[in-house]
């Protein structure tokens, strides 16, 4: 067993884990943080999706051991300080961008992360960022418009298209 | 009241907050104190005799506490089938044992063999590799059509053959429709492949048995559509519990797509093992494991003729299909290319004749079961490339042809046996070819022409029947269920109100859409109404969600609770107001004298109910709470208009789906924000399977496309915006809210509108192709492009028979 300390959500944690326990078992496993969800065993599917130092990363393809030390955000820590959804979350309810949540978690992280660096992309680059997170229920449709909206560009609203 | 939350509005979706903030339940974030894990060890052959099993090096590793085979399941029964089909022989459909861990023989890959239950999840896992089963690999029947051969190997020695049924439908009108074939002036013939999915939802199964020994309870925690339906068959007929010691809970579900409505085998074993135990099991289904143990779905091989007189006037129907069953017979699987298949064979249209006929056939593969749509999807796309097909072959216009023989008087008596009672086919179609901008469609074909693309339209026109259904009827076609839907409205006496409903959300957002109905019906807020749903110890006896019933079945259900409590609650405010129960009004949460100005509200008469002083107790009971099952008088039949638009490459085959536009009539809508949800979650499903989606078996039975690297799911970059319309409606004539359901017509509708646009594109580019079985990948629209003689054909091996069309070779994933 290998003992590992890290920050999860702003705060520090720690725990044992052994060398093959994939940071996305740490997580829901010992952390507790069950939003990140795991839909694959292939890396395809970006239910696992949370932020490793600022960057998104698929939580089942690395190791826990790996991220000795490193500043993670799960879904659970993405609402604003005063615990109201933040401006992506807040999107993704306004334009009906989830069905059964199952892959929402993934969404908002990725979708996070595409703002932190492009503030005000096209359908295309959103709809190429999220490439790696499959959505069996909305047809990607709701989630592109939730991304542009929390972009701050002009949507249709829903149900008056 | 003002339509800020009622009836036809968006509110935002209340279950939302909790998905998005990570703190939703679903059944993998249940873990139970001292709780054990169970891993699967499954075969990887197709089908093999089981001539033992070794377990005595895996029994030794660390963590071990028990491994499980066939021989613990010795008094408990096998999974049952919940429908039974009747052959044209007049003999019902051969129904083979379908053991909880495989007895004697593997049948497909992925039957499960033997569990072993550890301390942990690694621990399972490494003693699962260490089991070790001796199996004598037995030749594996892939092909339907080769399975029926007299010297096939059979899936179930103990069966005379591997023909599940051969059922004909309508019996009767077999002789005239063949006549009339025969007569016709011009009959159009094709064959094809509804290619097998699978449905994949983003959550894999999970199940977690718990056993309290003080009360000699079983709790069953299961990703379910149904947690009624799981409770009465695993008690009923595998464990032998009775209803009241058994509970079974699906709480948050990600997703189910039908694949979630049916009792596996796992969940049996959760809940049997935990008894054994006396500590909570859990299993959870990895993605690997799901594509060979979810229930498969579509599967079908059918040849189609279509009969029209010299006046284009479609007079006959007659089609022959092979339905894939798998290995074992899932919960519904029989009614599927039946009841759910054959009754849709009129589609939009007058056909004055039909005549269906299947023949089910055991295979060695995965069961097949109900796949969004289950059936319909499989009647629309024959109906509506057949169509499609005619209209080439004589030269008119596909949507000509359509609205020449669309049905038109309502209520329709079809001569599949269903009776459509309203629809606008023409209206639907008219909102199509508006949205679609269909008069704009040659100017972009031209820009296409121009970059070097082809570009093509296609349409299709569906029907469905959802809201299953009534149950007598049911009944006599050999369901084993009824299918009604059950709610209890339970007013609290501050006057809020938990409505628990038998329907189930696995997506669709009831907590949301329910409680509008109801905030409707009482002029309250809907902050007011809580939805409670999945849990058997919560809700009464219900037959949850699939088919779009939830609120054609489900809301009916609940209306009528509301109906009853609103009925007792006048007559306790005529009490208070001391005023005829005949002139009481409940609007806007008031309670008010007709022609008067007295009123009480809405809290004050349900504190009444529960404080019952001032109170009629010599005719009325206190308290304020009513119970309601539904029974449907018929199907609903929604319908719509899809149309398709896409750009082929003309070197690589490459297929773009540049617009897709869809006009549904849903009847009357409660949520247009979800309802516009749901047609494009199933449009996503639909066009997928027409272009990248297909589970492939090879000759050995072999399972290849078994993990998200050879089963093409649609991802975000596949898929255009959308345009969806609802405003054809056409309200239900027969439940009290008029509204039909949604949830399968995008699935349904949009496969043959993707396919005809393909050819469409292929035709008007001057490449005279006639078909292309689904997936239409870039390999088999260049294949096909290349001259029909390479069309690269379905993976199913029966699509490759001699005797089907094109000389088609062997498919890939
Ligand atoms: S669970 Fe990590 S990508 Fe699917
Ligand atoms: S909302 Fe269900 S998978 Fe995306």
């Amino acid at each position: 067993m290998i003992k590992i300390e890290m920050t999860v959500n702003g705060r520090p944690v720690s725990g044992e884990v052994e060398g093959r326990t994939l940071l996305v078992d740490f997580i829901r496993q010992t952390l507790l943080l069950t939003g990140t969800h795991v839909g694959c065993d292939t890396t395809q599917c970006g239910a696992c999706t949370i932020h490793l130092d600022g960057e998104p990363v698929k939580s089942c393809s690395v190791l826990a051991a790996e991220c000795a030390g490193a500043r993670i955000t799960t879904i659970e820590g993405m609402a604003n300080a005063d615990g109201s959804l933040s401006s992506m979350q807040q999107a993704f309810q306004d334009y009906h961008g989830l069905q059964c949540g199952f892959c929402t978690p993934g969404m908002v992280m990725a979708a996070t992360a595409l703002l932190e660096e492009n503030p005000t992309p096209s359908e295309a680059e959103i709809r190429h960022h999220l490439e790696g997170n499959i959505c069996r229920c909305t047809g990607y449709h709701n989630i592109v418009k939730a991304v542009q909206a929390a972009s701050g560009q002009d949507v249709t609203p829903v149900a008056a298209e | 009241m003002p339509k800020d939350g009622g009836i036809g509005t968006s509110p935002k979706r209340r279950e939302d907050v909790r998905f998005l903030s990570g703190t939703g339940r679903y059944t993998d974030d249940i873990n139970l104190h001292g709780q054990a894990y169970a891993v699967f060890v499954r075969s990887d052959v197709a089908h093999g005799r089981l001539n033992g099993i070794d377990t005595e090096a895996a029994a030794d590793m660390p963590g071990v506490i028990r491994i499980f085979t066939a021989r613990d399941f010795e008094g408990c029964g096998g999974v049952p089938c919940g429908w039974q089909i009747t052959s044209r022989d007049g003999n019902v459909m051969q129904e083979p044992k379908h053991p909880i861990l495989a007895e004697g023989k593997v049948r497909h890959v992925g039957d499960p063999i033997a569990v072993v239950v550890a301390e942990t999840l690694a621990q399972a896992r490494d003693a699962a590799e260490a089991v070790m089963p001796d199996i004598e690999d037995l030749p594996a029947i892939v092909d339907m059509k080769a399975a029926l051969a007299d010297d096939a190997p059979k899936v179930h020695d103990e069966l005379s053959s591997n023909l599940c049924y051969d059922w004909g439908f309508v019996e009767e009108n077999r002789e005239a429709v063949d006549r009339a074939i025969k007569e016709a002036a011009h009959v159009t013939t094709l064959e094809l492949v509804n290619n097998r999915m699978i449905a994949n939802p983003m959550e894999p199964r999970v199940a977690v048995g718990d056993y309290a020994a003080h009360s000699d309870e079983s709790t069953l925690y299961t990703t379910s559509q149904n947690p009624h339906v799981i409770r009465l068959l695993m008690g009923a007929f595998v464990l032998n519990i009775p209803e009241h010691k058994l509970r079974v809970v699906a709480p948050d579900v990600g997703g189910g797509f039908g694949t979630k409505i049916f009792h596996y085998a796992e969940e049996a074993f959760c809940t049997f093992a935990a008894k054994q135990l006396r500590r909570p099991v859990k299993w959870t289904s990895t993605r690997s494991e799901a594509f060979m143990s979810d229930a498969h779905g579509r599967d079908h091989v059918t040849k189609i003729e279509l009969a029209l007189d010299e006046d284009n006037n479609f007079t006959a129907l007659r089609t022959d299909t092979h339905a894939n069953m798998g290995a074992y017979l899932s919960t519904f699987a029989p009614s599927v290319p039946t009841w759910l298949h054959g009754t849709l064979m009129a589609g939009n249209y007058k056909t004055p004749l039909v005549y269906v006929n299947v023949k089910a056939v055991f295979t060695n593969t995965v069961p097949v079961d109900a796949y969004r749509g289950a059936g319909r999807p499989e009647a629309t796309y024959q109906l509506e490339r057949i169509v499609d097909k005619a209209a080439r072959e004589l030269g008119v216009d596909p949507i000509a042809l359509r609205r020449q023989n669309f049905i038109t008087e309502f209520p329709y008596q079809t001569p599949v046996a269903v009776q459509y009672d309203t629809g606008d086919y023409h209206a639907t179609m008219d909102k199509l070819l508006d949205i679609a901008d269909h008069a704009g469609f040659e100017a972009r074909a031209e820009e296409s022409r121009k970059k070097g693309k082809l570009r093509g339209f296609g349409i299709s026109h569906y029907i469905e029947a959802c809201g299953i259904a009534p149950s007598n009827l049911v009944g006599q076609l050999g369901a084993r269920a009824g299918l009604y839907e059950s709610a209890t409205v339970r007013v609290n006496a501050t006057g809020s109100i938990s409505v628990m409903t038998g329907s189930h959300s696995h997506g669709q957002g009831h907590e949301t859409t329910f409680a509008q109905v109801i905030a409707e019906m009482i002029g309250i807020d809907a902050d007011q109404v809580d939805i409670v749903h999945g849990d058997t110890a919560r809700t009464p006896m219900g037959m949850g969600t699939y088919g779009s019933r939830s609120i054609a079945v489900g809301g009916s259900a609940m209306v009528r609770a509301a109906e009853k409590v609103i009925n007792k609650a006048k007559k306790i405010a005529a009490h208070l107001m001391e005023a005829s129960e005949g002139d009481i009004e409940l609007k806007d949460g008031q309670f008010t004298v007709a022609g008067t100005d007295k009123s009480v509200a809405w809290g004050d008469v349900t504190l009444a109910a529960y404080v019952p002083h001032n109170y009629p107790l010599e005719e009325i009971e206190p308290g304020l709470e009513e119970t309601a099952f539904y029974d449907p008088a018929n199907f609903t039949y929604p319908s719509g208009g899809y149309g398709c638009e896409v750009e082929v490459d003309s070197e690589t085959g490459l297929v773009e789906v540049v617009g897709f536009a869809a006009a549904d009539d849903f009847g009357n809508v409660i949520n247009p924000m979800i309802v516009e949800g749901q047609v494009h979650g199933g449009l996503a499903q639909g066009i997928g399977q027409a272009l990248w989606e297909n589970c492939a078996y090879d000759a050995d039975g072999q399972l290849l496309s078994a993990s998200y690297m050879d089963y093409a799911m649609p991802r975000s970059t596949d898929l255009p915006m959308f345009k969806v319309d609802h405003s054809c409606v056409t309200p239900c004539t027969h439940n009290p809210l008029g509204v039909k359901g949604c949830g399968e017509a995008g699935a349904i509708g949009s496969p043959p509108a993707v396919v005809n646009a393909v050819l469409d594109a292929l035709n008007r580019g001057g490449i005279a192709v006639d078909h292309i079985d689904m997936p239409l990948s870039p390999a088999r629209v260049w294949a096909a492009m290349q001259g029909a003689g390479a069309n690269l054909g379905a993976a199913q091996p029966a699509a490759r028979s001699e005797d089907t069309a094109g000389g088609r070779s062997v498919g890939t994933p």
